[in-house]
């Protein structure tokens, strides 16, 4: 049960969009996002829907799984959108008890919705189409001119690889541990959630030590191999931005500069 | 060249106690004087808590000395400037593979080493490379490591290691959380390491079949150095070492209990094959 638990799952492949540099997918998103949110016309919507059609379709990802990732925030869209929807101004449509629907209302609930789904599969198209360690080396690059403000961001990039590593290990031994416990007639699946969160603890207090003590000898392990923080370090694998990257970069502007300018028309 | 690779001298350690326990801290280590020969096979036998690991952990300054001194390949390892040169030359293999495993990916975690080394990136493919033949695990070098066998997982943690193009390398108990495959597997890639790389190897294990193999064996027992010497000179020693609480070899015991009961046969015999001969000479005889 608990194998299933994938954190930022990464779909491997050979696609173009797999293949785009770490950096610049990221860089993407985040112009991505800033069309998303300057958007404010069904024609900006529908470019940034295309946009992201385009993205799907060249990374072979198939739609159900994009969907189904989209199923834990249904709660959180549905909430957005009847808030807009209630929240409106211009021309009534409908009226009960205290609310009112407008026109604005509808347009915004409908807008916001799209926003959040859109917002959420874009983000999706990073995580999916990149592998964690890509991820975080592509982070670590972007943000090392903050290493000037003495902003730890080689630390950082290591923290969350290790994280990163350490998940599969970690949940391997909540299984073990979870199998003794039962073994010794532990319950985990009866009771209410009182009962439940009470049975984890038998669980969490062994995790917890065997989680120290695997860090304590991973970093002894780490230092027996000349590991010395960030000075000076190589890789194995380098990054290089292809031809491909910069014109996936190229497109991204291009879009957001679209959608301003249609902004400031009014369209 | 010099024909010692490390120099141990008088050397003294222990534990700082928790504050305020109060209690004198209890020596792990008593002044244990070691010189291992360059290209030399040496295995260090003791029972948990005889100091075994602490002394590996002293061979390439994770841990310092608190009286005497540690040299290796001529260099003090207090000297803090000659930390790295001295890890870079002496790797070290830990017990539990899944806890000196740091990436995600077979092959940037054996570069993990390189990589902290400053190694430029073309020479980190080919020692990747190199490595991964080396301990037979080249074809898995993209795979994610926890999916692997304990065995195969510790070769991954060995050419980690490798990777360092270490003179010497110091094994902590590679094989006590090994199945007997796994194994086999690691002490034929230390043989191999000696055959093939001419490397110094220290071995600290508890299991007599694996220190047979070595050209030296060290027994230590309450941070001390017991006994020294070949695997015959030390294993003969039955008695002693029945008192330590280590058992010796299978063939050994076979050889022991035979003399005892009066039939007279060598007492060294190390290996199966040498343990079969000896007994078709006694029957032939």
């Amino acid at each position: 049960m608990l194998k299933d638990i994938t954190l930022g799952q990464y779909f491997p492949g050979s696609t173009v969009v797999h293949r785009l540099d770490p950096r610049t997918k990221i860089l993407l998103v985040v112009i991505y996002i800033a069309a998303l949110f300057t958007a404010n016309s069904a024609a900006g919507y529908l470019i940034a829907f295309f946009c992201l059609a385009g993205a799907i379709a060249l990374s072979k990802i198939r739609l159900s799984v994009m969907l189904k990732g989209l199923k834990p925030l249904i709660f959180i869209i549905l909430l957005t959108s009847i808030l807009n929807l209630l929240y409106g101004t211009g021309e009534v449509l409908a009226e009960f008890w205290i609310f009112r629907i407008t026109d604005g209302g509808v347009r915004n609930a409908v807008f916001m919705a799209l926003r959040i789904i859109m917002l959420v599969m874009g983000t999706f198209m990073l995580t999916y189409t990149t592998s964690p360690i890509m991820l975080t080396y592509g982070l670590e690059l972007l943000m090392s001119p903050l290493k000037k403000l003495k902003v730890p961001v080689h630390e950082l990039a290591m923290m969350m690889s290790m994280a990163l590593r350490l998940i599969p290990t970690l949940i391997e031994e909540t299984d073990k541990i979870m199998s003794a416990q039962k073994a010794r007639g532990a319950e985990f699946d009866t009771g209410n959630l009182i009962e439940k969160a009470r049975a984890m603890l038998p669980i969490l207090v062994p995790l917890f030590l065997s989680a120290f003590r695997r860090a304590d000898e991973l970093a002894t392990a780490m230092e027996a191999r000349c590991y010395h923080g960030g000075d000076g370090r190589t890789r194995l694998n380098v990054l290089r931005l292809a031809a491909r990257d910069y014109t996936a970069l190229t497109l991204g502007v291009l879009v957001l500069a679209g959608i301003i300018v249609l902004k400031r028309f009014g369209i | 060249m010099d024909k010692t690779a490390i120099k141990i001298d008088d050397l003294t350690f222990f534990y700082n106690s928790a504050e305020g326990d109060g209690a004198p801290p209890q020596d792990v280590l008593d002044r244990v004087s070691l010189e291992i020969e360059r290209g030399s096979f040496v295995a260090v036998l003791g029972h948990n808590g005889s100091g075994k690991s602490t002394l590996a952990r002293h061979i390439n300054a994770l841990l310092l000395p608190k009286g005497g001194s540690v040299s290796v390949f001529g260099m003090d390892t207090k000297a803090e400037e000659l930390t790295l040169e001295i890890r870079r030359r002496v790797g070290m293999v830990f017990q539990n593979p899944d806890n000196q495993i740091v990436s995600n990916v077979v092959e940037e975690d054996v570069a993990f080493a390189p990589e902290n080394l400053g190694v430029p990136t073309d020479e980190i493919r080919s020692r990747v490379d190199e490595a991964l033949k080396m301990v037979g695990m080249y074809e898995f070098r993209t795979h994610a490591p926890h999916l692997l066998s304990g065995g195969q997982k510790q070769r991954i943690a060995i050419a980690g290691v490798l990777a360092m193009r270490p003179e010497c390398v110091v094994f902590d108990e590679p094989t006590a959380m090994l199945d007997p495959r796994g194994r086999r597997d690691v002490m034929d890639i230390i043989e191999k390491l000696r055959r093939e790389y001419g490397s110094t190897v220290i071995l600290i294990t508890h299991h007599m079949e694996e220190a047979a193999r070595a050209d030296r064996v060290v027994v230590m027992s309450d941070g001390r150095v017991v006994m020294d010497g070949t695997p015959r000179e030390v294993f003969v020693r039955v008695e002693e070492l029945d008192a330590l609480g280590l058992s010796v070899p299978g063939t050994v015991r076979l050889m022991y209990e035979l003399r005892r009961q009066g039939v007279d046969v060598p007492l060294a015999a190390l290996s199966v094959d040498e343990c079969a001969e000896a007994l078709a000479n006694h029957f032939k005889a």
